[in-house]
């Protein structure tokens, strides 16, 4: 009976700090698991704190009584200061464990994202296809799946395919680099317009959120990297309009047919499409141009003291997405 | 612990006898023998380590060893090769259109990070550095395509040329793909391996267009 009561009472004591353990959040960067092999002291106190607790919980379980305390008291001054030194470490271990934990849990949590991540790739394949393909009916909201694998990856293909056209027509970026300025021109393309065409629909009073627009205006670059693709690669004039207009028309207008079957009034609808339509269509033309040797010599980029590419035909573009995309690519190249 | 708060120990009974706690001392032994050794069997240590892990790139069967113990010292030495071999241009041009050191650096890291990123969001169940080490090690062969890309080119730069770094390029882009698609395609649910398998393919896709465009000046 006194080993019974003498054996509550340093449990209590020490067991005060393993109940503020409970609850650990759902950091994705998981600590358990973490398979360094640095051999640190903290280490091994993880280890030896786990395999102590499985340890308690058997004692618990099992019938220990008195053989356990016997052993406690004839271990001696080595082992009370040793036990000391241990307990001060597994203390330590477990609230730096539980801090290292809690900031990983706000900061490193991507499980944020992990919805919209959620796709099959027959769902993926489906939704590209379906973006070239102009709804009929306006007159009911249109469903837009929030996804943003498929936009994510769209953007990055068509960073590559600019590369390609970079390279092949031997542009030569001044103040910046190749990777710098496609990576700038795409994500700040993607981000940029998603949120302008955010805060228009907000507006407008459009029923439309910030990661659906995202996905929609994400999903219309395919229509964009089709035509670049092909017409990097084969240098005919008119065969890049006639893209332009029939697969940069379809994807804009399936676009704009989703747009306004979520916007209510005439007005709102006509300045919504109106500005999507033109900066959509206007970046093809500007990602044609402004990357790509034209045949014609319009830019002949071997001359010696020639502006950059993307400061020449500042005229063709309108203002806002010369000044986002410049700046962008500005800002991105200073930190490259 | 039970028993700590009233043992009472007189100065003058010796204590004999051995205190082994299960647990603790076969570790804290390997801790102290290991900072004992003298160092050339540390970095011999490491280095065969490193070399155990290139050689399972070159032959890239399923196995745990290159996913159990990590590290990131091969990607290191092999991304920083890359981006030297790729510098190229000379100091004082200043019409660089090549890449430059940190901009290789720069996209080889970001991009792994990246799609660790995504293999993670997509329900994988690999850690974040264990697949770095997996996509840095797999760039080991695009490294040597640029080596022999660099003495093709010290011979000539002519059509013949082209189609054999062409060809070089591409092999070796085939290969650094299937052996990182080897490793971490596995981790993934069964029906979602070619959402994973795009990213890695346009990152390699990156790399070699990188190393195939390369031009000495």
């Amino acid at each position: 009976v006194a080993g019974g009561g003498r054996s509550g009472a340093p449990a209590a004591e020490w067991g005060g700090f393993e109940d503020n353990m409970q609850g650990g959040g759902s950091a994705v960067i998981d600590m358990e698991n973490m398979d360094d092999t640095s051999g640190s002291s903290f280490e091994d106190m993880g280890e030896m704190h786990q395999r102590m607790k499985e340890e308690e919980e058997e004692e618990a379980e099992g019938e220990a009584g008195a053989g356990e305390e016997e052993d406690g008291e004839f271990l001696g001054m080595k082992g009370l200061r040793g036990q000391l030194g241990r307990q001060v470490a597994d203390q330590m271990w477990q609230v730096g464990k539980r801090q290292a934990s809690r900031a990983f849990s706000l900061y490193a949590n991507i499980d944020i994202l992990r919805p919209y991540f959620d796709v099959e790739p027959v769902q993926v394949r489906a939704r590209l296809l379906e973006s070239m393909i102009p709804v009929k009916m306006i007159n009911f909201p249109q469903k837009i799946a929030g996804e943003l694998y498929g936009p994510l990856m769209l953007v990055f293909t068509l960073v590559a395919i600019l590369l390609h056209g970079m390279k092949t027509s031997d542009t030569i970026i001044r103040e910046g680099t190749l990777m710098g300025t496609a990576i700038g021109t795409c994500f700040g393309y993607w981000l940029g317009v998603s949120s302008f065409m955010y805060f228009l629909a907000y507006l407008c009073n459009a029923q439309i959120t910030m990661v659906q627009m995202l996905s929609l205006l994400g999903y219309g670059l395919f229509g964009h990297c089709i035509t670049l693709f092909v017409t990097y690669n084969i240098h005919f004039h008119s065969l890049f309009y006639i893209f332009w207009l029939v697969v940069g028309g379809l994807s804009t207008l399936r676009m704009v047919a989703v747009l306004v079957s979520r916007t209510v009034g005439h007005t709102q609808r006509l300045i919504l499409c109106g500005t999507l339509a033109a900066l959509h269509m206007l970046f093809l033309l500007y990602l044609h141009f402004a990357y790509h040797k034209v045949v014609e010599g319009i830019l002949d980029t071997l001359e010696g003291p020639n502006m950059p590419p993307f400061q020449r035909v500042a005229r063709d573009i309108p203002v806002v997405s010369n000044a986002v995309l410049n700046t962008t690519a500005k800002a991105i190249a200073l930190t490259l | 612990f039970p028993g700590l708060a009233d043992v009472s120990i007189s100065q003058d009974i010796p204590v004999e006898g051995e205190i082994t706690v299960p647990v603790g001392s076969h570790s804290a032994d390997e801790d102290y023998s290991t900072l004992d050794e003298p160092v050339k069997d540390t970095i011999m240590r490491d280095l065969k380590a490193v070399g155990k892990k290139f050689v399972h790139v070159m032959y890239p069967r399923k196995s745990s060893a290159l996913l159990r113990d990590w590290d990131l010292w091969g990607p290191l030495v092999l991304c920083v090769s890359l981006a030297l071999m790729l510098q190229g241009g000379s100091a004082d041009s200043k019409d660089d259109g090549g890449p430059q050191f940190a901009e290789v650096f720069v996209i080889i890291w970001f991009g792994a990070v990246v799609i660790t990123l995504n293999s993670k969001l997509l329900g994988g169940t690999i850690s974040f550095f264990q697949s770095l080490c997996v996509l840095g090690y797999c760039v080991m062969p695009l490294t040597v395509a640029m080596l022999v890309c660099r003495l093709v080119l010290l011979a000539g730069a002519g059509t013949v040329s082209f189609i054999i770094r062409l060809i070089v390029v591409g092999a070796m882009f085939a290969w650094s793909t299937l052996a990182s698609t080897a490793f971490l395609a596995d981790s993934q649910p069964p029906n979602r391996k070619a959402l994973v398998v795009y990213p890695i393919f346009l990152f390699y896709f990156v790399i070699s267009w990188m190393i195939l465009t390369f031009t000495p000046q």
